[in-house]
């Protein structure tokens, strides 16, 4: 929808660029605690003379949620694995599934050739949901009311690429806006001292299709996700060359405020005042950072909750910071782990690599939800748990069992930020190749998600080439089922 | 807005129609006593507000009308109208939109569009006026505009006088112009992207004659950086990058093409050539090698090489993205609207886009690297064509010599043109001398089972279907109850083949030679046929797999079998190695001549030899030489269908390519039209929108923002242009002065409007807070790649060599942790740690961590305009990124080695860094700032030593060098240096 009418998110990220009112009122020689201050968190009273791209802002109507955990899945794991059991894949085992199952279906690598595959795990039913689940995720049982399973869900694509694409962006191409940025952009962030979308990464390598995942695509780059690499220099260039002490470092952003204070005197223009702003932040988060990622601070309880372990990177650590970043205001937060891309094959089977890429994630992906509980914030957080795709019925032909990308069926789940907890959300027929009850899209987990952190997804848009812009594209409609 | 499910009340409303309300009386007398101008005045509202269902898409109008064009408003719609031109009383339009009935208001409040009072008048006083429409201004024809005769003393050309007139009727003039040193660096950063040196600043400072800044001109727009710089805003929109996107994303070769296009903008290619060599440079007559390389500007379409993936699929979605980038680049459109529907806005027919689609359609390129180029230098063709030369003679040698070979072989011999074809026997009786069963299976091999002897002999019997045999076939075959599934009978599925024979009649085979697909190491095939049982054939491998299928053929002179003689086979085994019997076999005869069954024959084979050495010869020279993607086009092209939702699955219509209807006709030949009809049309004269959109573009590159603010948009819902009358002197002037970029550059850089200074004004913030007008110059940071290229030139690391291979400069760690790809990063050594921010290798999942931070877009899809951000993340690049500070290293050793005191250095840290000198208050603060330093430092020589990487000065000198590295590191910091003033 055009929206000449009203001021637009993007006019107001034009104004901010230009900041010409600024001109008026910037004087000589604001002091460099007084520009850093024009940042600080929530200074009653404070008249901010700058327009800081990143501060909080209200969106279109009042939100359940104010920040999210994308725990993103890499690789597609087995709903039929994990979520959904099926006797009749154990009935009919090794047979081909019926033609009217198939059409209009497309598979990445199935020839036609490939029969039934029943799941070798067992399943029980749990909480008062009666959510099914397999023994591989056991930690998962302590959380099973506290989600809300989404079945049915799909998507457009199915290789790996331009899917996980997708469901950052809406759309398989590279090139458009992911979720963090959209909402970053819609509300800002609440962390003054670190960046409003972080992105966390853990298992063998990262996710196919790389940055292109957390790109702010045509938005201002200030709203691209920052990836946080493990260790001592989690955000790249953070860390100071050796010989610079804090001390140093504070004498020299001094020096360096002060002269472009100077030039700022004589040209006027606000955005100098946006760069001496920028440097107090950035040393501001030489110290927030590293502070952040220091996991030894909390107690060895918390740690042992989530099966964190100090110094060693795990995709445990990674959830046990997602909480630490909420917790500073982190507007959203994406952990990836690979790799879910179980085909069958020497070192991606159902039958060893799945168990053991559970183990990695069951307790910790628990752990988190929990733990925002018991700290008041999973009311205000979304969380969701899912990958690009889940994965068929049927099993490939390679020396090991696998299953191959399946986009017609396959489970997510969300908790927190008010999404229904212990309701379970979809049904797929027998064999779990389509959606008998409640199938939804991707788009429309998209617009869920915007509508609960306050936005209506057909109206936060971008102008770009002449078209608005949005992250569900054209389509997406809310879930209402699934929002309390 | 006439809006969706309100067809019928839209009717009920018409006839029911009031005359308007009174309420409007005063404002609508306001908008009566001026005329209105359809284009500025009414299209933008009609578009903004009714177009959507009531525009050019068929799929989404309501009610049956559109609004886009007369024909359509005027339309009788059964008695009534929604425009009555001249009577605003007649006009449905104008009742609904007045209407203060919820179910008749246009737009529907529902709609969340609304016009404002003031808005609603125009488009009554519109309607009484007549109601008429016009052409949108960027579709007319470009007509040169006289210059106003308005005339001030800071003139300098005639865009200034453009600029003036609108500037006096705000009682605004230009500013004043730059400094000298604003002025050169300036000039440097915008045409060559580099800083000005001192010798450079102080020549022009010196040259007190008049002409002394077209003097300045002359030699930076001849300086060869020019190409580069421009070239690299010509790479945005080419979407240039090193690599092939999506999952993968593995290295691709293309910088040939970034090549060209430097070269290409320093020879000055007038920029009609420019885009047909680019578009079409395959279909002009006999191409050259640099035409070809130029339609590498689509062959920076993305590729999925992941598993699994459908070719067709992201051909059409490379061929898609052609088709919008074309739109973007050289229409301005947002053509890409059209690919799932109709156009809402612009009268693009969704069939229209597909015609556009069609000449795209038909490239030989399918998801692939393919086809590329080799590209060569003159030298290298002459090697070339040297070694292509000997080929075919080798060729013709070989050719020659096997048509004589034929031609003498006795006539049963000769070659009859069949191809080789083998009759598997039917066994009369298979049987073992060790007394193993021997079975026949439906497909005609035998099956081995029982007794394994330590030695056996088969001997297969069958009556002889063939007048003569020439040739026997064996093939080993795998089965489930042999050891590991065969096709031996040995534990690991092996077996030696000792001897073979063939006995027909009384005559028995003589042997003449023997090949198999394989043979283990010592156990060649050919010991199965040289009378020694003691050697044989075996199929064992060193690696992988054993236990397949092998075939073996074995040669013999011709035995007549004339009448179904009777014949046999036999297969000898053991005993040593013993139990190494053949576990399934199958066994075909054959008639073919022996010129066919590929007899060993020295002769050819020092001939194939000889060809073959040349043509590894050739590979090898070619790999060494670059290549680049290239467009090619299918001998066949490709049916173009219109694609029903934009789904490649879905074809609806089959369409011929050719141009929209609003433009121009593209040729009056009815011949099928070609990408090169297509890229001479985008540059012929009657082509109204890309010289516009051109002009546009560098307009914007030189003021922070064009004459028309939504440069990618000249549609109906861009925004029309500050300057109409300026913009089409400007292309008229550039179409007639033969579209020379070069002076196109100059006449900009020559007015006074971009040589007036950048400072805010507060007369003219309050008229004009956004700088529409052009009151001043704007500053502007400049791009990522010149941060870098800044810092390299002001420390003197710079590197200046042009073109080449991409390069590696050193980058974080743990920049791949985050892709799927471990790719390494192969720093480079010496002199290219330090070559210019365009030759940075462009991997598109994991860019260059500095060129992203500075808003470098990822050229996945074309980028006509960069955005511009200020965030920490560039703080702290600039401050801790290696390059940087190897930048400031160097810069503090030089500020040492060049000067002799505190304030000389920092004088020539001003002049390297900014062109100029520093102001008493900027000279004090930096010495207030050393001087702490300093006796920092000499306190602490380790983290002096540690900060300046220092292995040579210690004590005083060392503190020193530190001090002035840490100095220079802070002017590379500032907002300053990174700006364009």
């Amino acid at each position: 929808m055009i929206m000449n009418g009203d001021k637009t998110q993007q006019e107001n990220a034009i104004l901010a660029s230009t900041r010409r009112q600024f001109f008026e009122r910037c004087g000589v020689g604001v002091g460099s605690m007084a520009l850093a201050s024009l940042f600080a968190q929530e200074q009653a009273g404070a008249k901010p003379v700058v327009t800081n791209p990143m501060a909080p802002r209200q969106p279109h109507y009042k939100p359940k949620a104010k920040s999210v955990i994308f725990m993103f899945m890499a690789g597609g794991p087995s709903q039929l694995d994990l979520f959904n059991d099926k006797p009749m894949l154990r009935e009919h085992h090794g047979q081909l599934p019926p033609q009217s199952y198939l059409e209009g279906k497309r598979f990445a690598f199935l020839k036609g050739t490939e029969t039934l595959l029943a799941s070798p795990q067992k399943f029980g039913r749990y909480g008062e949901c009666g959510q099914e689940l397999s023994d591989l995720l056991p930690h998962h049982r302590e959380i099973v009311d506290e989600v809300c399973w989404l079945h049915g869900m799909k998507t457009d694509v199915f290789n790996h690429g331009p899917a996980k694409i997708f469901v950052n962006t809406g759309s398989p191409q590279p090139g458009r806006p992911s979720m963090g940025s959209w909402v970053t952009y819609g509300l800002g962030s609440e962390a003054s001292d670190l960046p409003g979308f972080v992105v966390l990464q853990s298992g063998p390598r990262g996710p196919r299709a790389g940055s292109s995942l957390w790109s702010s695509g045509f938005l201002p780059t200030t709203y691209q996700g920052v990836p946080f690499r493990s260790g001592p220099e989690p955000i790249l260039n953070l860390t100071s060359p050796a010989g610079m002490t804090r001390e140093r470092e504070r004498r020299f952003v001094d020096m360096v405020s002060d002269l472009n204070r100077l030039r700022l005197d004589q040209v006027g223009d606000a955005e100098i005042a946006t760069r001496i702003a920028a440097y107090e932040m950035a040393y501001e988060m030489q110290s927030s950072a590293p502070e952040l990622m220091e996991l030894s601070d909390e107690p060895q309880s918390t740690l042992d909750m989530y099966g964190a372990t100090p110094g060693k990177p795990s995709y445990a650590n990674n959830c046990l910071l997602a909480r630490r970043l909420v917790e500073r205001g982190v507007r959203f937060v994406q952990l990836y782990h690979t790799n879910w891309d179980h085909h069958g094959g020497p070192t991606e089977n159902l039958e060893v690599h799945l168990p053991a890429i559970c183990k990695e994630i069951d307790q910790a992906s628990a752990a988190l939800v929990r733990d925002l509980k018991q700290r008041g914030l999973l009311d205000d957080t979304i969380v969701i748990w899912g990958g690009e795709f889940g994965r068929t019925p049927m099993g490939e032909v390679r020396d090991n069992t696998g299953r191959d990308h399946h986009i017609d069926a396959y489970s997510m789940w969300a908790a927190g930020g008010g999404f229904k907890p212990g309701l379970i959300h979809g049904k797929t027929d027998e064999l779990g190749l389509g959606s008998v009850e409640d199938g939804k899209h991707v788009h429309d987990l998209q617009a869920t998600i915007l509508h609960l952190l306050g936005f209506n997804h057909e109206r936060l848009t971008y102008r770009f080439q002449g078209r608005d812009f949005r992250l569900t594209d054209v389509h997406g409609e809310i879930l209402h089922d699934v929002i309390g | 807005m006439f809006y969706r499910g309100h067809t019928s009340t839209w009717l009920v409303a018409a006839i029911v129609s009031l005359s308007s309300s009174v309420l409007l009386r005063p404002i609508e007398a306001v908008a009566a006593e001026r005329e209105i101008d359809f284009a500025r005045d009414i299209r933008p509202l009609l578009s903004n507000t009714c177009f959507q269902c009531h525009g050019p898409d068929e799929g989404s109008r309501e009610a049956d009308l559109r609004l886009d064009t007369p024909d359509g408003a005027y339309a009788d719609l059964g008695g009534y109208y929604a425009i009555r031109p001249h009577d605003p009383a007649a006009s449905a339009l104008v009742e609904r939109i007045t209407s203060t009935d919820t179910d008749q208001r246009m737009p529907p409040p529902d709609s969340g569009l609304m016009l404002s009072q003031a808005q609603i008048a125009l488009l009554k006083a519109w309607v009484e006026q007549g109601g008429k429409y016009d052409q949108h201004w960027s579709f007319r024809s470009i007509e040169r505009p006289p210059l106003p005769v308005r005339e001030t003393a800071a003139m300098r050309n005639p865009i200034d006088a453009f600029v003036s007139n609108r500037l006096q009727d705000a009682n605004l003039a230009l500013a004043d112009e730059a400094d000298r040193s604003t002025l050169i660096r300036r000039v440097y950063l915008d045409l060559l992207g580099l800083p000005p040196s001192r010798e450079d600043v102080n020549a022009f400072l010196a040259d007190q004659r008049t002409g002394a800044y077209e003097r300045l001109l002359d030699r930076v727009i001849a300086n060869p950086h020019y190409g580069e710089r421009w070239g690299r805003h010509w790479l945005d929109q080419a979407r240039y990058a090193d690599t092939n996107g999506y999952t993968v994303d593995s290295e691709r070769s293309m910088w040939p093409y970034r090549d060209w296009v430097i070269q290409a903008i320093n020879d000055d290619l007038p920029f009609d050539q420019f885009t047909i060599e680019q578009i079409a440079g395959d279909l002009l007559p006999s191409p050259t090698q640099e035409q070809l390389v130029a339609t590498g500007f689509h062959r920076n379409t993305l590729i999925n090489q992941e598993g699994g993936t459908d070719n067709e699929q992201f051909r059409n979605e490379a061929v898609v993205d052609r088709v919008n980038t074309t739109g973007a680049v050289w229409l301005g459109l947002t053509v890409g609207c059209a690919q799932c529907h109709t156009h809402k806005f612009d009268p693009l027919t969704q069939q229209e886009y597909y015609q556009l689609f069609a000449f795209f359609n038909s490239g030989q390129d399918v998801n692939s690297v393919s086809p590329t180029l080799t590209v060569a230098s003159e030298e290298h063709q002459v090697q070339l064509a040297k070694l292509d030369a000997q080929i075919d003679e080798a060729k013709a040698a070989l050719a020659d010599y096997e048509k004589r070979r034929n031609e003498q072989s006795p006539v049963a011999e000769r070659d009859d043109g069949q191809p080789v074809s083998w009759e598997i026997i039917d066994a009369i009786s298979a049987e073992s001398e060790a007394g193993a069963t021997i079975d026949r299976l439906e497909d005609g091999s035998f099956v081995v089972g029982g007794t394994n002897g330590n030695s056996d002999i088969y001997s297969i019997s069958f009556a002889a279907p063939l007048e003569r045999i020439t040739g026997v076939r064996l093939e080993t075959l795998t089965h489930p109850s042999l050891p590991k599934g065969g096709p031996g009978r040995a534990g690991n599925g092996n077996f030696v083949l000792n001897e073979i024979s063939l006995k027909a009649g009384e005559a028995i085979a003589s042997w003449l030679h023997a090949t198999a697909d394989h043979s283990q190491k010592d156990y060649d095939v050919t010991h199965a046929i040289d009378g020694d049982a003691t050697t044989g054939w075996a199929i064992n491998v060193a690696s992988g797999n054993a236990n397949v299928k092998r075939t073996a053929q074995f040669v013999s002179s011709p035995v007549g079998t004339k009448g179904k003689v009777h014949a046999t086979i036999t297969l000898k085994f053991g005993p040593n190695p013993a139990q190494y019997n053949i576990g399934r076999f199958r066994l075909a005869v054959t008639d073919a001549p022996h010129v066919k069954l590929d007899l060993p024959d020295a002769e050819k084979a020092k001939l194939a030899a000889n060809l073959k050495r040349l043509q590894d010869e050739r590979t090898k020279y070619a790999k060494n030489l670059p290549s680049t993607m290239i467009i090619r086009e299918l001998d066949r092209p490709r049916e173009s269908n219109v694609l029903i939702r934009g789904d490649f699955l879905r074809k609806g219509d089959v369409v011929q390519a050719n141009a929209p209807a609003f433009l121009p006709t593209m040729g009056s030949e009815p011949a099928a039209k070609t990408r090169l009809d297509l890229a001479k049309w985008l540059v012929s004269d009657e082509n109204p929108l890309t010289a516009r959109v051109t002009i546009n573009r560098v307009w914007g590159r030189f003021f922070g923002q064009g004459l028309v603010e939504t440069e990618n948009d000249f549609g109906l819902q861009g925004t029309p242009p500050t300057h109409p009358k300026l913009l089409d002197w400007l292309a008229s002037e550039w179409i007639a002065g033969g579209w020379s970029m070069k002076q196109l550059h100059r006449l900009i850089v020559t007015s006074a409007t971009y040589r007036q200074s950048s400072h805010l004004r507060e007369d003219a913030q309050r008229v004009d807070p956004l700088n529409k007008l052009l009151s001043r110059q704007t500053r502007l940071r400049v791009d990522a790649e010149v941060v870098r290229d800044l810092a390299l030139a002001a420390s003197g690391q710079f590197d200046d060599r042009i073109g080449g291979p991409s390069v590696y400069p050193p980058q974080p760690d743990g920049v791949y942790a985050f892709t799927q790809r471990n790719a390494g990063w192969p720093t480079s050594k010496g002199a290219d740690r330090y070559r210019r921010g365009l030759y940075t290798f462009f991997m598109r999942s994991a860019p260059y961590p500095m060129l992203t931070t500075f808003d470098t877009p990822r050229f996945d899809t074309t980028c006509t305009l960069r955005v511009r951000s200020n965030t920490p993340l560039q703080s702290l690049t600039l401050a801790n990124d290696e390059t940087m500070l190897e930048s400031a290293r160097a810069l503090g050793r030089r500020l040492m080695s060049e000067a002799m005191e505190d304030r000389s250095r920092i004088e020539l840290a001003y002049q390297l860094c900014f062109a100029r000198l520093p102001t008493e208050r900027e000279t004090d603060r930096l010495l207030t700032f050393a001087q702490a330093q300093r006796a920092d430092f000499l306190a602490v020589p380790d983290d002096a030593k540690s900060f300046s990487q220092s292995t040579t000065e210690s004590g005083e000198q060392l503190a020193e060098l530190a001090t002035w590295t840490v100095v220079a590191r802070g002017l590379l910091n500032l907002d300053e240096f990174i700006t364009r003033e």
